[in-house]
């Protein structure tokens, strides 16, 4: 299957980014080497600000106008360098001979445009068709992708498809030049799991039928395993190791890489604490996985239980219609006291509108919750902030939910001045600074900025402020799913630290059934806002009941579970 | 970068009150150095305005103090024949007089007046021939009377610009935060105002309010909020929705924290970059409503009434009057804009 002659080579490649005037320019890849060879898929791997996706748009020169590439590197396609080639040759290489998709799909599609003018555009503009022909190889090419009904889809607009179908879109853009090279920036990360095993399905034939490399940049070592011939590990800019899918997954060499196999949840054990980067690269290299032991007992203490919940959302329709979009249908569970329930399903399936509800962030349509006997909805908004301390919730974007004008700081502190927690500031100032602690960042975080933080530590900073008001309940809605598997593992084992630690119960919210079945006690299955199957979180995934749940866990990606443990 | 920030080897121990957002974009603004020179020139503004109010300067603005049309001290030896036109002293001896003594039938009494008029003292003003920075039509002093005009005319603009501001604002957040019915009505509020020709809704107000400063304050401001109100009711819609408003309502902030602590600082930058241009629009506003005879009355002088005049002196090429207003409005304008901009960046923590 390797060709002798690779297709692309990239050799010494070093760039760094001009900061500023003052700072020496930030070295983002160190002189890194490795082939991409005819008819293969060769996965990048590496965790955020590790240098792969700067690779990968440094291929089709459009790396930023900071960036400096070293003299010496070389970026080798077709007998050129294209790390210097001009803009002109550029420019007849992009979207015609490689091309790419990226993580967005949303906002990598125009909005005001059909989708299928803009795959059209692609065809007139390389492929030289009329106007007719580009069409009719537009509504080929939709069709080959998977989009049911491509006549009438071409004149859909973005927003009336879903994120999968977008992402399709994407991919008939991205080969509809029949390209030599097709990068994939991270091109399933903000997908569901179902939908995430489609695309990569997709890819995976479409590389075969048409004879292409894939270039698939992602931070899980776990997708890749399915569909990558070769892998290159990336850390820091610099190349850890690279080898063959089965060498990297059967006989990892370097420790990192160790770390990234290890570091994702598996569905076969359950560590006391997930291993993180650390335990890989400092000390003996062997994390301790005694395993936990999930699940409810008889006699556990049930602190929330919501009876017959009903959301409905009303859309306007036509001047004065309204039509009802029912978003949670009859839902009743129990969240036992210091225990997790996990909360599955795809996006849609109306998991948040529960976690937004039951925190009465969204007015219920009807139900009960029941709080220690006390049903939050026929509060009054007085009586309900003395129970609104004792909820919290940590949201999924940890960039949306942090207030981008205040400090750190004044996050921690708000709350505990609204809750009246603390007898004066001083105090306040000092719990703020144990929690900051606590959370594992440092205290000169304090007098920092949200945007000065990375994603794991902004959520840290998320969940440091929802301890300040000391909750019983916390609901986790997606909290993992926008961070790197690495820094998933150690915001998980935070979770879980503080769980031991405070007694805390969660509920919590993922599409991600790896990272469900780790951290949860009782998992409740969601499709379309009813419960499909709520039970022992060992149990729904030994024993799924419900073909809805077995069609969810058949869409894990595989790739580890073949490694040897 | 602040003295506390840049800290980050001793953090100072956790008892001092942390600073809040306003005092650090406080600090944040006196580290910029134009911020710094602008919010000094829009300071000393309204200061020469707040001095010309109280009497202490300008106070005699009105005194005809020059010759018509006095040269400013800088070019004192130019022609000026619009002064000597007015006084006209050199009539007398150009031609040699007529004897007329004979048909005038006056001309036995004409010795009788001069002495009574002699006996008259007539004490006549020394007219100045150059004045600081020169003279206006009837001689009084340009520099006065842009000082004088200042207290109109920034008064009038930044008063009725922080009200729009302000009614815009107000009613803005309210609008997009709560949505509804509450936005319903403000829309509906909205389009009545924004429906009605500008000039024939100033032109009402006016007709039914008494003239003065304060009824062309609030006719500007009444007329002006409306954009501004668009403008807000967006960035609250567009924050309303974002997680950290949610997050603040998870943690019990009530409404009037959401909207005003927390949205308002990240919408702030739309509201300065509004009052700004506001300010300008409404010194140019009073020019017009002058014109249209519902400015100033004309016993008052503001930088408008003083560029109305200037068009004619620029014709015989008295330029002055012109250039005083207009650098006045010009380096004014200019620094608030600097300033308002200097105060966005200041209130964006990401771009210190």
């Amino acid at each position: 299957m390797i060709d002798s002659t690779p297709i692309l080579q990239v050799r010494d490649l070093d760039i760094r980014f001009r900061i500023n005037k003052k700072e020496e320019p930030f070295r983002a890849v160190k002189g890194i080497s490795f082939d991409i060879p005819t008819n293969t898929t060769v996965a990048l791997v590496g965790e955020s600000g590790s240098g792969k996706s700067v690779t990968a748009m440094s291929i089709l020169g459009l790396l930023p106008e900071n960036a400096i590439i070293a003299p010496s590197s070389q970026i080798l396609y077709g007998g050129r360098n294209l790390a210097f080639a001009p803009l002109s040759d550029m420019q007849r290489i992009r979207g015609k001979e490689i091309s790419v998709i990226f993580q967005e799909p949303m906002t990598s599609l125009n909005p005001v445009f059909p989708v299928g003018d803009q795959i059209g555009e692609v065809l007139r503009l390389h492929m030289g068709l009329s106007g007719r022909a580009a069409k009719e190889r537009t509504i080929e090419l939709l069709n080959e992708v998977g989009i049911p009904d491509p006549k009438l889809r071409v004149r859909s607009f973005p927003h009336e498809m879903s994120g999968g179908q977008q992402q399709r879109v994407m991919i008939a853009m991205a080969i509809a030049c029949e390209p030599k090279l097709l990068i994939a920036d991270e091109p399933t990360t903000a997908l569901d799991v179902t939908i995430q095993k489609q695309i990569l399905d997709l890819i995976a034939s479409l590389q075969e039928k048409h004879h292409m490399s894939v270039l698939f940049i992602t931070h899980d070592l776990g997708v890749v395993g399915d569909i990558a011939d070769t892998v290159v590990v990336m850390q820091n800019g610099e190349i850890q190791e690279q080898g063959t899918v089965s060498q990297i997954f059967h006989a990892p060499a370097h420790p990192y890489t160790k770390a990234l196999l290890a570091c994702r949840p598996r569905l076969d054990r359950r560590p006391k604490r997930l291993p993180v980067i650390d335990d890989f690269m400092k000390g003996d290299g062997k994390p301790n996985l005694e395993p936990r032991t999930r699940g409810l007992k008889e006699g556990d203490a049930v602190i929330l239980e919501v009876k017959a919940l009903t959301k409905t959302f009303f859309l306007k329709e036509g001047l004065f219609g309204k039509r009802a979009v029912p978003a949670v249908k009859d839902v009743s569970f129990r969240l036992r006291k210091g225990k997790t329930l996990g909360l599955v399903g795809e996006s849609g399936s109306g998991k948040t509108t529960v976690g937004l509800t039951l925190m009465r962030l969204h007015d219920a349509t009807s139900g009960e919750v029941l709080f220690e006997g006390e049903d939050l909805l026929k509060l009054t908004d007085k009586e309900m902030m003395a129970y609104r301390r004792r909820i919290q919730i940590i949201f999924q974007n940890p960039y949306a939910s942090l207030n981008p004008r205040n400090t750190v700081g004044q996050i921690l502190v708000e709350p505990m001045k609204i809750h009246k927690i603390g007898a004066n500031e001083r105090e306040r100032v000092e719990m703020a600074f144990a929690l900051l602690k606590r959370v594992g960042l440092s205290e000169a975080s304090f007098y920092k900025y949200p945007h000065e933080f990375s994603g794991g530590q902004r959520q840290r900073i998320a969940i440091a402020r929802c301890l300040t008001m000391k909750p019983d309940v916390l609901i986790c809605d997606e909290s993992v799913s926008a961070l790197d598997v690495s820094v998933q593992a150690q915001v998980l084992n935070l979770l879980q630290d503080l769980q031991d630690e405070f007694g805390l119960s969660y509920i919590f919210i993922s599409h991600d059934l790896a990272v469900v079945k780790y951290i949860s006690d009782e998992v409740m299955v969601m499709s379309n806002g009813e419960i499909v199957e709520i039970a022992d979180s060992d149990e729904i995934y030994l024993n799924p009941k419900q073909e809805y749940t077995r069609k969810l866990l058949s869409s894990i990606p595989k790739g580890l579970e073949t490694q040897a443990a | 970068m602040s003295a506390i920030l840049t800290e980050k080897n001793s953090i100072p121990p956790p008892w001092q009150e942390s600073p809040g957002l306003w005092t650090l974009a406080w600090r944040r603004l006196l580290n910029d150095r134009v911020g710094v020179v602008a919010l000094v020139v829009v300071v000393a503004f309204i200061s020469m305005m707040l001095a010309s109010y109280a009497g202490l300067i300008a106070k005699n603005w009105s005194k005809e103090v020059g010759v018509s049309y006095a040269n400013p001290v800088f070019m004192a030896g130019a022609e000026n024949l619009e002064a000597r036109a007015v006084t006209n002293r050199d009539f007398g001896t150009q031609a040699a007089p007529v004897d007329l003594s004979d048909v005038d039938p006056l001309a036995p009494r004409y010795k009788e007046w001069d002495e009574r008029a002699a006996k008259i003292s007539v004490t006549e003003t020394r007219r100045s021939e150059t004045l600081a920075f020169g003279g206006d039509k009837w001689g009084r002093d340009v520099l006065q009377k842009v000082i004088k005009g200042s207290e109109v005319s920034i008064f009038v603009g930044l008063t009725a610009a922080i009200l729009a501001t302000l009614i815009g604002t107000i009613l803005g957040a309210l609008a997009g935060y709560w949505g509804g019915k509450v936005n319903d009505f403000l829309e509906w509020f909205y389009n009545i105002f924004t429906s009605i020709p500008y000039i024939l809704l100033i032109l009402a107000f006016a007709a039914v309010f008494k003239k003065g400063l304060d009824t062309i304050i609030f006719i500007l401001a009444f007329t002006g909020w409306t954009g501004i109100y668009r403008l807000v009711r967006a960035e609250y819609i567009k924050h309303g929705a974002r997680e950290y408003v949610k997050a603040a309502q998870a943690i019990g902030a009530s409404h009037m924290s959401r909207m005003f602590v927390h949205i308002l600082p990240n919408a702030s930058h739309v509201i300065l970059v509004q009052l700004s241009q506001h300010v300008v629009g409404f010194i140019k506003a009073e020019v017009i409503l002058s014109f249209l005879g519902l400015g100033v009355p004309v016993d008052m002088v503001s930088w408008g009434t003083m560029l109305a005049e200037a068009q004619n002196e620029l014709v015989i090429g008295k330029w002055w009057q012109l250039f005083a207003a207009g650098a006045s409005m010009a380096v004014l304008v200019t620094a608030f804009s600097l300033l308002t901009d200097s105060l966005r960046d200041a209130l964006d923590p990401k771009l210190k």
